[in-house]
């Protein structure tokens, strides 16, 4: 149960960050409408989440003293399915039905249909309280398992986060993570100059993040997102931190958007967007290789 | 007499001495919604959240996710309409064990005026699936659904009034969800109401008894789910119907009754209620004169707005 103990080599997670792109890629192409660049983002955060740290047992998803984990950039929920299907939740070939009717598999995470999901999301802003309050439980009921919510950077433009960041340190939550998937773009955004006008300027780019949060009582930690070393480098920081400092820590994690396919990288975009069967092709080739057949 | 908020306080307290599922989450109005008598007796029920109403939902419903069974207290129109996203994804959408303990609910809220009457509250929270709809008529039935509550595994909204008014009924008193109540018996003209409010109706119809008028007075504690059969059972054949209710006119308890008749029954309805338009601060007395809750007031309406007048 304890991930942490048993992490797979670099190469390898490497390898399943590449499949969960074509997944995700693949899924939306087929589905025919959906998010590409924030899942795209998050995927190499997430890889390493459930394959390289999470308490957790896809066999028993209700588990009572499993991690949690809210995807409260609930939009970027393809990533997420698409891990937990290589995790073992539910079979891979169950994407295909990926906002279809009658499928498990929603548009935003819907905790009462898919397993794995600890939270509803979707309206943007919401799943930091919801894993403060999951948080302060396990204080309450002295339990041991550890709360990860990931945000979008753009979404921290919603004001009820910050209601959050300003409470969660009074609580002492130690035992909650706060993971930032700081891409650099949101779905249209700001304007960066009047050259081009599909220039766009980070959504919080302005914000010295690190120095806000600990000056609200936070633990911070700034890394790049797509680099393994310091994303788990940062992950064992926080086990350590632990029930120690009593405060609750942020990973800043630096990422691209639409990272991993040189069509989408860096573009806001491609936000959402369905890839043509030629785009499809040069994604295959540049995730899995030339034969396709991934690891 | 007793205000229902004093009786939510002791209930809760009550309920949380022997049960630790039950917590309290508090947004900074403890001394006015009355958990303030949670925190003295059972200060581990007590979960200070701060003027964050919205955070306090979240954290509500990730505790329920533990097995809590929490109340969010605080004033009914920071919930309804502040936190309302929060209460639709988080605790409506999930069917999370949340209770929502509506503080100051309706008209009269101790003067503070048209930012903090929720008169808004039934049309919004009955829209939501999953959502139990509350409004107890005095304090006696205030405790019973506060009671049933704890046990109720699902979101449940109740209204709870700031002021003690003339109690409708006596202990002991078991609550059912869904259940309209026969009040007050009679055959010239009949009268539902809701929440509050049902006690100043009951007062109308013993107005209307000394002008001669014999009222039918239904209360309607749960706004949702309703057992529609019920309700048109003690309808019965009346051609007449009058809702009464500490709300707007539109979408509330009237709404509801409207929905029922034009379904299933052939009476003309009228509604009492709160105006589309907003009010001041004023004390109780005046503003339930001024915009026509008084049981005076009411009485007039019905003589004015029905046959029984003619």
């Amino acid at each position: 149960m304890d991930a942490a103990a048993t992490r797979p080599p670099n190469d390898e997670l490497a390898a399943l960050a590449r499949e969960a792109r074509w997944r995700i890629v693949e899924t939306v192409a087929a589905s025919k409408a959906g998010h590409i660049g924030g899942p795209l983002s998050a995927t190499d955060l997430l890889i390493a989440l459930y394959f390289a740290q999470l308490a957790i047992d896809p066999a028993d998803p209700q588990r009572e003293d499993r991690d949690r984990f809210i995807l409260s950039k609930g939009h970027s929920a393809i990533g997420l399915y698409a891990v937990l299907a290589l995790r073992g939740y539910f079979p891979v070939e169950e994407l295909a039905t990926f906002d279809h009717g009658d499928s498990r598999l929603q548009g935003h995470p819907d905790m009462l249909l898919t397993p794995g999901i600890d939270a509803s999301t979707g309206s943007l802003g919401q799943g930091l309280s919801a894993g403060a309050g999951m948080a302060l439980g396990a204080k309450r009921l002295g339990r041991d398992f550890h709360t990860w919510v990931m945000v979008g950077d753009g979404e921290l433009e919603e004001g009820m986060v910050w209601e959050t960041v300003l409470s969660a340190p009074r609580f002492g939550l130690d035992n909650l993570t706060l993971i930032i998937d700081l891409n650099g773009l949101q779905q249209y955004g700001w304007p960066a100059g009047d050259a081009d006008r599909f220039d766009r300027s980070e959504p919080v780019g302005h914000v010295d993040l690190e120095r806000v949060f600990t000056g609200f009582g936070w633990n911070a930690l700034t890394i790049d997102g797509h680099d393994f070393d310091a994303i788990l480098g940062a992950f064992d920081r926080v086990t350590a931190d632990r029930g120690v400092s009593g405060r609750p820590t942020v990973i800043i994690a630096r990422t691209a958007k639409g990272r991993g396919i040189s069509f989408t990288e860096g573009t806001y975009r491609w936000h959402n967007g369905v890839a043509t069967e030629e785009q499809l092709e040069t994604a295959r080739t540049e995730l899995l290789g030339a034969t396709g057949a991934g690891r | 007499m007793k205000a229902q908020r004093v009786v939510w306080g002791e209930t809760i307290a009550d309920l949380a001495a022997t049960d630790d599922r039950v917590v309290v989450l508090d947004g900074d109005l403890a001394t006015s919604t009355r958990a303030d008598i949670v925190a003295d007796r059972v200060p581990d029920a007590f979960v200070q959240v701060g003027i964050a109403e919205q955070n306090m939902v979240g954290m509500a419903f990730g505790l329920s996710t533990l097995g809590y069974r929490p109340w969010l207290s605080t004033f009914g129109v920071f919930l309804t309409h502040r936190a309302v996203d929060q209460i639709r994804m988080l605790v409506s959408q999930t069917k999370a064990p949340v209770r929502i303990a509506s503080a100051y609910s309706g008209l009269l809220n101790g003067s503070s005026g048209k930012t903090h009457q929720d008169i808004e509250d039934l049309a919004i929270m009955r829209a939501m699936p999953n959502m139990t709809v509350i409004a107890p008529a005095d304090e006696v039935e205030a405790e019973a659904v506060f009671r049933w509550a704890a046990d109720f595994d699902g979101p449940v909204y109740v209204r709870v009034a700031r002021d003690a008014v003339t109690p409708v009924f006596e202990a002991p008193y078991t609550f059912e969800p869904g259940q309209p109540l026969l009040v007050a018996d009679g055959e010239d003209v009949t009268l539902i109401s809701t929440g509050v409010q049902t006690s100043r109706t009951l007062d109308a119809v013993r107005i209307l008894a000394e002008r001669g008028v014999r009222a039918k007075l239904i209360h309607l504690p749960t706004l949702k789910p309703l057992d529609a059969d019920a309700l048109c059972a003690l309808v019965g054949d009346a051609r007449e119907v009058v809702t009464v209710e500490e709300h707007s006119r539109i979408g509330g308890l009237g709404g509801l009754v409207a929905e029922v008749l034009s379904e299933r029954g052939t009476a003309r309805l009228v509604r009492i209620g709160l105006e589309d338009r907003w009010s001041e601060s004023a004390p109780n007395d005046f503003l339930l004169d001024k915009y026509g809750l008084s049981p005076e007031r009411v009485a007039d309406a019905v003589l004015a707005q029905t046959a029984v007048a003619v």
